[in-house]
């Protein structure tokens, strides 16, 4: 079953580099970009995700205040929050949020993991 | 320059600070590796009390010519700022090897921007993070921002602090093996600062050599 991603990240080489990942891991997935809280919001409600991967530090609002914004509206979509800073309280807040932690630069077995889980949660639901 | 004994550090607390920076930058040159995919060499880490101005000129020593920089600043517990210094003519090189080199050069030109500040981002976060992790507080560490010019002005960003002034100073070059690529990475701490930092380095010496740091198991 093909799902589409929403990717949510300032920098569009971060962008890219997920998109790339997400091609290698699972071609016929779709990635949805957007480059902040606001055009996320947008997205969300345009094209549809299932699934949904946040920066955490972008201008605005942050991807963890997102995360649980996301978690409220939409309950059963997977979400990772994935952010250079790896200081533990990020992770912890990414739990409570809903949300899984995933450290940058992120790595195929990182995402795949995480998409593998996402994948097993949707077919569930 | 400060040399006021009761803000320098001791030998236990050197040690401590050193043991930290090489795990906090062993951390950022995995993640390195990680994103240009070439073996990370790293220099051991420099550790001195020295003015502002000198750390520019320490600096200077290595690299003559412009250089670029994410500069990052970071507060908390733990108050300072942290750069990723290239030198300017090597930047797209860097650029090239983080983004793959499948990409045509005007597209690298125009990202060269973003792949810096992604790099750094990650890079500084990383050594922080790390670091922050360890004496188990947090930090508020910025959004990346680019700046250009000599190492003077590079640390010098916001010109409201004396060059005099005693920073604690942490200094690590890098290279990659296959690629013309070359950087530092500082870390500057003003001394109010330090004395934060030396009350931190104590609890972690503590909770090294008492062996609680892994379970608190109570009686």
């Amino acid at each position: 079953m093909a799902y589409k991603v929403l990717v949510v990240d300032d920098s569009k080489l971060a962008r890219m580099a997920v998109a790339k990942i997400l091609r290698s891991l699972q071609p016929d997935w779709t990635p949805v970009e957007a480059a902040n809280a606001e055009e996320a919001v947008a997205a969300l409600a345009a094209a549809k995700p299932d699934v949904a991967l946040l920066d955490f530090n972008m201008p605005g609002k942050d991807g963890l205040s997102l995360a649980a914004d996301i978690h409220a509206a939409h309950p059963g979509m997977p979400v990772a929050v994935v952010s250079a800073n790896i200081q533990t309280e990020i992770a912890v807040r990414a739990r409570a949020a809903g949300a899984v932690f995933l450290a940058k630069p992120l790595t195929e077995q990182a995402l795949g993991q995480f998409l593998e889980g996402a994948r097993v949660q949707l077919a569930r639901d | 320059m400060a040399e006021d004994s009761a803000l320098l550090l001791d030998d236990l607390e050197r040690d401590a600070l050193s043991e930290l920076v090489n795990i906090g930058v062993s951390r950022a040159a995995a993640a390195l590796r990680s994103m240009v995919v070439d073996e990370v060499l790293l220099s051991v880490p420099s550790v001195s009390v020295v003015s502002r101005a000198e750390a520019s000129r320490l600096i200077r020593e290595y690299e003559t010519g412009r250089l670029v920089a994410v500069h990052q600043s970071f507060r908390g517990d733990l108050k300072g700022r942290a750069l990723l210094i290239f030198p300017e003519t090597n930047s797209l090189e860097l650029v090239r090897a983080v983004t793959g080199g499948d990409l045509p050069l005007e597209d690298i030109v125009d990202l060269e921007q973003e792949a810096l500040s992604e790099t750094g981002n990650i890079i500084l976060n990383g050594c922080l993070g790390t670091i922050a992790n360890m004496l188990h507080r947090s930090l508020h560490v910025s959004l990346p921002e680019i700046l250009r010019g000599s190492s003077e002005q590079l640390l010098d960003s916001n010109g409201a602090t004396d060059e005099d002034a005693a920073v604690l100073f942490l200094f690590i070059n890098f290279t990659l093996r296959n690629r013309a690529v070359r950087g530092y990475i500082a870390l500057l701490m003003d001394l109010p600062g330090l004395q934060a930092l030396r009350t931190l380095l104590r609890l972690y010496i503590e909770r090294m050599s008492d062996g609680t740091e892994a379970v608190h198991v109570e009686p």
